[in-house]
């Protein structure tokens, strides 16, 4: 892409990208932090991950203005007007993906404190990594424009849906062993759920990528499986 | 239950895109080159128009697209060097025909021009000038009805009705483009062809005049030149990108703002050309 006449229209843009790509990585580390901390028990880890929201939110608010106010001046088209407001919608879910983080690092006081997480939060490490893969494998591909790599991305969204359910399923099997598992484990069935909430996000910001480097939106059905709610009835 | 829903939505979008298809093509251009002497402006245009629509021509400054216009309704007749080759038809009828009357074809085929140039006379007589020559009104009482008509059509009638007798000169700027649009109207044409009709107006009548093509659109219709990406946007179904003489690209205007298909298009358009 060949650059604008007016150069400081170049930077503006540059600017909104340096965002997006800053609060990709900030997301990516809240979430390994978040994990780790409750994995590991580490409560300095989760007070950190919990802290670097408020930054996840200011970046958010900082690219809200640029983009508004690159709207209001220039009147960007096409891939240039795609950019800006798919900037916006990415911001959103990965403001979204902070807030879950923090919820899960939130949490790891509580779970810390009852009995040994260690054997019970097996599976989630698991499902922790795949959502890291996607998380980070997003940025990644939005800021290399492989439009493919974001298609495939989405639709690997549901590995983490399967996974959600098998946890599910073992997290109540635990509890039915020993009802003194069930405060940790309702704690990582929360957790398990914002992780497989994250996931849902990076599909949304795969979407608005595919759609801002192509102009073409992906299909609006994906494979999905989410089968708790047959698990519960059964 | 959700395959049923996506294949309802795959026919209406297919319904919708044939009914699109069947619209009337009320001017073609078939293979248009004009050449200014020896020199080639204009290279193999193949454009439609369509009835009832607006169509916006864009491109830089010498592209072609008000040398395309003119041809239109034969201002490049005007010009002694001017030559144009293929083939223009209005209603299928080849308009560069030898049996066509050209001031004919000027009335069913208007202009409005980018500075406007209201006849020195009064408001009413500009309206009143071209429907007379035409012999439209037989009539006092019919020539009023048309004057009113028309500065009605072209929104300009309300500030302008308690004093036709005044000089249009003395109109502001964009009264003057409305008397202008009111004037090509008074005749009834069934297209009309707008270069740049807001490069000379302040915002406000700038929306006055984007209101009024927008209105206008029901009955008749418009072929615009504009340097202004977004105005084109605003006020189009189709644009068509012209560039260097060669026509690069057509489509939904829609479209062409959010997802070109050309590269020069998208560099036009977001400010990127050289």
């Amino acid at each position: 892409m060949g650059e604008h006449t007016v150069a400081s229209f170049d930077e503006e843009l540059g600017q909104i990208s340096k965002l997006i790509r800053d609060m990709g990585d900030l997301a990516g580390s809240m979430v390994s932090g978040s994990t780790k901390a409750l994995l590991t028990s580490d409560n300095a880890l989760a007070q950190r991950v919990v802290s670097d929201d408020t930054i996840m939110d200011a970046r958010q608010r900082e690219l809200d203005d640029r983009a508004i106010t690159l709207i209001a001046k220039r009147q960007p088209m096409a891939n240039d007007l795609r950019a800006v407001v798919g900037s916006i919608r990415m911001a959103g879910d990965l403001e979204r993906i902070g807030d879950l983080a923090k919820n899960i690092a939130k949490r790891v006081g509580t779970v810390g404190l009852s009995v040994t997480p260690r054997d019970l939060s097996h599976s989630i490490d698991a499902m922790a990594q795949l959502v890291l893969i996607q998380v980070q494998g997003v940025v990644e591909e939005y800021a290399a424009a492989d439009a493919a790599a974001l298609a495939k991305l989405r639709n690997d969204d549901e590995r983490i849906d399967v996974k959600y359910t098998s946890v599910f399923r073992e997290l109540l099997t635990y509890m039915m062993e020993d009802p003194r598992n069930i405060t940790a484990c309702t704690h990582l069935l929360f957790c398990a759920k914002n992780l497989e909430r994250i996931g849902d996000h990076v599909t949304n910001i795969a979407e608005n990528a595919y759609y801002v480097l192509t102009g073409q939106q992906l299909p609006a059905n994906r494979p999905k499986q989410d089968e708790t709610a047959m698990a519960t009835s059964a | 239950m959700n395959i049923m829903t996506e294949q309802t939505l795959e026919n209406a979008v297919g319904d919708k895109m044939n009914a699109k298809s069947n619209e009337v093509i009320k001017m073609r251009g078939d293979k248009v080159g004009v050449f200014y002497g020896e020199k080639q402006a204009l290279f193999d245009v193949n454009l439609d128009v369509r009835q009832n629509q607006v169509t916006a021509l864009i491109g830089p400054s010498g592209c072609g697209k008000s040398t395309f216009l003119r041809c239109l309704n034969r201002m490049n007749d005007t010009i002694d060097s001017a030559r144009v080759t293929g083939k223009i038809t209005l209603d299928e009828d080849d308009i560069y025909d030898k049996n066509i009357d050209v001031v004919e074809l000027r009335a069913r085929v208007g202009m409005v021009f980018q500075k406007p140039n209201p006849f020195p006379k009064s408001i009413y007589e500009n309206v009143a000038y071209g429907p007379r020559i035409h012999g439209l009104a037989k009539r006092k009482s019919d020539m009023d009805q048309i004057v009113e008509s028309s500065l009605k059509k072209a929104a300009i009638w309300n500030e302008v009705k308690d004093r036709l007798q005044e000089p249009g000169t003395g109109l502001s700027g964009g009264q003057q483009q409305r008397l202008c649009i009111a004037r090509a109207i008074a005749v009834s044409p069934e297209v009309i062809l707008m270069d740049e009709p807001c490069s000379a107006l302040d915002p406000i009548a700038t929306a006055r005049v984007e209101e009024l093509i927008d209105e206008l659109r029901q009955n008749y219709t418009i072929v615009i030149v504009t340097h202004s990406m977004q105005q084109a946007a605003r006020v189009s179904q189709r644009t068509a990108m012209f560039h260097l003489g060669y026509l690069v690209e057509e489509g939904a205007t829609d479209k062409m703002f959010t997802n070109p298909d050309d590269k020069r298009t998208q560099d036009y358009i977001t400010g990127r050309f050289g």
